[in-house]
């Protein structure tokens, strides 16, 4: 049954995988873990060895150690044709001397699966991708977003135990590019297969995932559901990577964390005692007057350099004592907008206790 | 012309450039156009434009048996060379685009190596090697000695055709369920069967037209055309022979154009 | 402090499943050598043996003494001097000619649009793909004495005596020249239209000439597909055979012709495979030469169509 992938999701333990090109180590003992019906994407610049784990997945790339459990089941040499992975290719790679039908049924045939529930299957899978009666189509007559669910219908038809996508909507336009996410969205809700996905787009990633894997230089530098990624980021290439950040370095002493001479108000416990970094989320920085500076609110005198205004909200680059920019964002409230500050005139920045985000400096 | 490659130089300023041009290929098709008018001559002196019109010269071909013969050598030749040396030229540019091996370097010179080597030198061993192993004046001898000569050029077709074609729908159907032989045979095959196809009229044609090697290692009842023709050249220049260029010239059009029109269907 | 990090996890982690994928890799591996080998095999016996066997043998002297006789013959005969400087006067002379007439074709036929390159193309092609045998007969129909040229020429009253055009070292150039071009105008149109239009264009907006443009943009562009065309056919014309043997008439004793002479005739097998040695070794050179110096491949012309 075509609907029923929920039962058959397994759960993916990747422990260990070292990739090497040449002398060039891509994969670092890299391990992670998947759910069964979990969708986790990867994330991360080019580069950053995302594709590369995505590849060995699907058994096109070989490790040079580690290992790889589909359900408990070691994969990490089995061939590809008989991991039962599908995977969706960034350019879809849809089969151009077949119609759309044959590279739906292309699956099955491998599978030898008769030619009455080849069709059955093929009809439903054009069903869920909302394709119906396309099946006769040439694959060049159809636009960027048909090729898209034919490449997705031809990976769902064979109920693989496993999804992989490749940056899958990368060569769509904006708009179909998030029309075609939330479908995704819910095409796994209605499916429940365990999805790796991959991508570099980090509003794509915060869309659409049960959690994110942020990828840096061939290593997972954070593992975590979307928001927590976005407010509690645990280091600097996250905190830089997801969101607009600005650093601002700080010191813990005897428990307590200092900018410069101002002893930092904050909700969480103070880290290691030593040298770490600020994230400022331009959207958490207010413009505050000296009666708010009391209770659960970290004051920081600036200078406001440029205000920019966007439309639906404005950007301002304020300078702090030590000469470094920060950037707050507000929306164009009327009252937000009665406040504007001109630039040069000197203002206090506040930060609520809550808000405050420490990362090593590195 | 096209805004893409259009400098701001018109036609007319480049004339010389055309006039050049246009003699070179003059010089170059003309020797063909030549030949093939005068094959049609009635006269045995070589005239041109020919006083009289005859088919005497295809007459005298097609009723030779020697030259029948030699024909029918070498075609037999020609096709066992192009379904020898296609699979083989395939199979090793497969395994050279997966680009995994280490040495393909040398791999590609070994396979490439008869283009560089100088013919003569590959006649004259491939005669002495033949002699120890009595290979010469052989169809088998030939068929093999014509495959090395052809297998560079179809794995450069097939290579260049492989290098076109997007390897990542191989990976799918993989992915989907088929092993790698499979996956070739129904995905990747079929979108490069131009390449194929085309390499296989290149041996057929490197095979038919191969003179050299010919003249060391055929002889006798093996004899092929051209060693026959190059031998009649040698002698006299024999009319006849205007009407088996003429021939050959026909071949090699209808097999480049069998190419063309292969690859416009696709 | 990653690099520590790094070195710490080699050294401590005891790495999964090492074996089974180097296996893995290995098997994979020897697949792809399986569908090599034949033709590897193939290439190997006919053509790397044989060679190898002729040099063996260019070692020994006709009473089988080690020597180098066979050597030192090249310098000490005149006969063997003279081919070599015949060989190498042919080819230069041949791709001079190829370069004089190739360059303002190709040039042509880059500038050409799309439909009238390709149709233009075909007069290139066509001839590439015509037995070499064919075309050296048209040009002996062509240029032998009473050939032609010659009885146009007198028919007009340009000349009284046939020129002699065939059998000499005139006719050996011609017939090669016609032979090499495609082997110089294919690579050289290749890298002519890899050239940036927009680079001439630049170079016009910024004030060069037509003829400036040329000479100091698109010239310097074209090189490299130039000496690749110029390589390739000297490197041919030095082992070339059949035009030389048909219309040298005897006079131009060309390399492989000097070859097959002394094994066919005189059936001295190591003074032609001390040749033969010898031509390979200037070929290779030559190649090597070209690849060290431009990076490129001088096989690339038989993969155009």
């Amino acid at each position: 049954m075509l609907l029923s992938l929920a039962q058959s999701a397994l759960p993916i333990g990747i422990s260990g995988v070292e990739k090497r090109f040449g002398g060039v180590s891509v994969l670092h003992d890299l391990s992670l873990d998947v759910a069964a019906g979990e969708f986790l994407t990867l994330l991360g610049p080019s580069g950053s060895g995302k594709t590369t784990l995505l590849m060995i997945l699907a058994g096109f790339v070989r490790a040079n150690a580690g290992s790889i459990k589909v359900g408990g089941e070691e994969i990490i040499t089995m061939p590809p044709h008989k991991r039962n992975i599908g995977m969706v290719f960034q350019n879809y790679a849809l089969f151009p001397h077949m119609n759309v039908f044959h590279n739906i049924a292309f699956p099955l045939k491998q599978r030898r699966v008769s030619a009455a529930e080849t069709a059955e299957r093929v009809e439903r899978a054009l069903d869920l991708v909302q394709l119906k009666g396309l099946g006769e189509r040439r694959v060049d007559q159809l636009s960027g977003g048909q090729r898209q669910r034919v490449a997705l219908a031809r990976v769902i038809v064979f109920e693989p135990r496993i999804v992989l996508m490749d940056e899958p909507l990368s060569a769509l336009d904006k708009s179909l590019r998030e029309h075609m996410q939330i479908e995704l969205r819910n095409l796994h809700r209605r499916l429940g297969m365990t999805t790796v996905y991959v991508t570099h787009d980090q509003r794509e990633a915060i869309t659409m995932s049960d959690r994110v894997a942020v990828m840096n230089a061939g290593r997972i530098e954070q593992i975590d559901q979307p928001e927590a990624l976005y407010a509690r980021p645990t280091t600097k290439f996250v905190a830089g990577f997801i969101g607009e950040s600005s650093f601002i370095p700080v010191e813990c002493r005897n428990d307590s964390v200092w900018y410069e001479d101002r002893k930092l108000r904050m909700a969480a416990a103070a880290p290691s005692a030593g040298r770490h970094l600020m994230v400022v989320r331009p959207e958490k920085l207010r413009v505050i007057d000296g009666v708010e500076q009391a209770g659960d609110v970290n004051a920081l005198p600036a200078i406001v350099g440029d205000v920019i205004y966007q439309g639906d909200s404005f950007v301002c680059y304020a300078t702090l004592k030590d000469g470094r920019q920060v950037t707050l964002r507000d929306y164009c409230r009327s009252d937000v907008l009665a406040k504007l500050p001109a630039p040069g005139e000197p203002i206090t920045l506040g930060i609520d206790a809550q808000d405050v985000v420490l990362v090593a400096d590195q | 012309m096209s805004m893409e490659n259009s400098l701001p130089i018109s036609h007319r300023q480049r004339l010389w450039l055309y006039a050049l041009g246009g003699l070179v290929m003059l010089f170059l098709i003309a020797p063909s156009v030549i030949i093939v008018i005068m094959s049609f001559s009635g006269s045995t002196l070589l005239e041109f434009p020919p006083q009289e019109w005859s088919l005497r010269w295809y007459e005298s071909y097609f009723g030779s048996v020697e030259w029948r013969d030699a024909t029918i050598v070498s075609v037999k030749v020609a096709v066992m060379t192009a379904i020898v040396a296609t699979p083989l030229g395939t199979a090793a540019a497969y395994a050279i685009n997966v680009g995994t091996l280490r040495l393909t370097g040398a791999i590609n010179a070994l396979l490439t190596a008869s283009l560089i080597i100088p013919v003569i030198l590959i006649g004259i061993g491939t005669f002495f090697l033949y002699a120890r192993i009595g290979l010469n004046n052989t169809l088998t001898g030939l068929v093999i000695a014509h495959t090395v000569q052809a297998l560079p050029l179809v794995v450069l077709t097939v290579l260049s055709g492989l290098r076109s074609y997007d390897m990542n729908q191989e990976k799918v159907a993989r992915n989907l369920g088929a092993g790698r032989f499979s996956a070739f045979f129904q995905v990747t095959m079929p979108q490069i069967s131009f390449s194929i196809v085309s390499g296989a009229l290149f041996a057929f044609i490197t095979s038919f037209d191969e003179v050299v090697v010919s003249l060391f290692i055929s002889g006798g009842e093996t004899t092929t055309l051209t060693r026959r023709m190059f031998n009649a050249l040698r002698d006299q220049i024999d009319p006849t022979i205007a009407a088996i260029s003429t021939c050959l010239i026909v071949l090699s059009i209808v097999l480049l154009s069998a190419a063309q029109l292969f690859g416009r269907e696709r | 402090m990653s690099i520590a990090g790094l070195r710490d996890n080699d050294g401590r982690k005891s790495a999964l499943n090492v074996h089974a994928l180097r296996a893995d890799a290995q098997r994979e591996s020897l697949g792809l050598l399986a569908l090599l080998s034949p033709g590897l095999v193939l290439v190997f016996a006919v053509i790397i043996v044989p060679i190898g066997w002729l040099f063996w043998l260019s070692l020994f002297d006709e009473a089988g003494q080690l020597s180098a006789a066979n050597y030192a013959r090249f310098f000490e005969q005149a006969s063997y001097i003279k081919t070599f400087v015949t060989t190498f006067k042919v080819a230069f002379v041949v791709t001079g000619a190829c370069v004089l007439f190739g360059y303002p074709l190709a040039c042509m036929l880059s500038q050409l649009p799309r439909r009238a390159a390709s149709i233009c193309l075909i007069f290139v092609i066509l001839p590439f793909w015509t037995s070499v045998l064919v075309r050296t007969y048209a040009w002996l129909v062509i240029l032998q004495r009473k050939g032609l040229i010659n009885s146009w020429l007198i028919d007009l009253g340009v000349i009284s005596q046939p020129l002699p055009l065939a059998n000499n070292f005139a006719g050996v150039v011609i017939g090669m020249t016609h032979i090499m071009l495609p082997f110089l105008v294919l690579p050289l149109y290749a890298s002519m239209k890899t050239i940036d239009v927009d680079c001439l264009r630049a170079g016009m907006n910024l004030g060069a000439s037509p003829a400036a443009t040329f000479r100091q943009i698109f010239f310097p562009l074209s090189l490299p597909g130039l000496a690749s065309g110029v390589v390739i056919v000297f490197v041919l014309c030095l082992g070339f055979f059949v035009t030389p043997a048909l219309m040298g008439g005897g006079k131009v004793i060309m390399w492989a012709m000097r070859m097959e002479q002394t094994t066919s005739l005189y059936s001295n097998w190591g003074a032609g495979a001390a040749l033969g040695v010898v031509l390979l070794g200037v070929t290779l050179a030559l190649l090597g030469l070209f690849q060290r110096l431009l990076g490129a491949r001088a096989t690339g012309v038989w993969s155009q169509r």
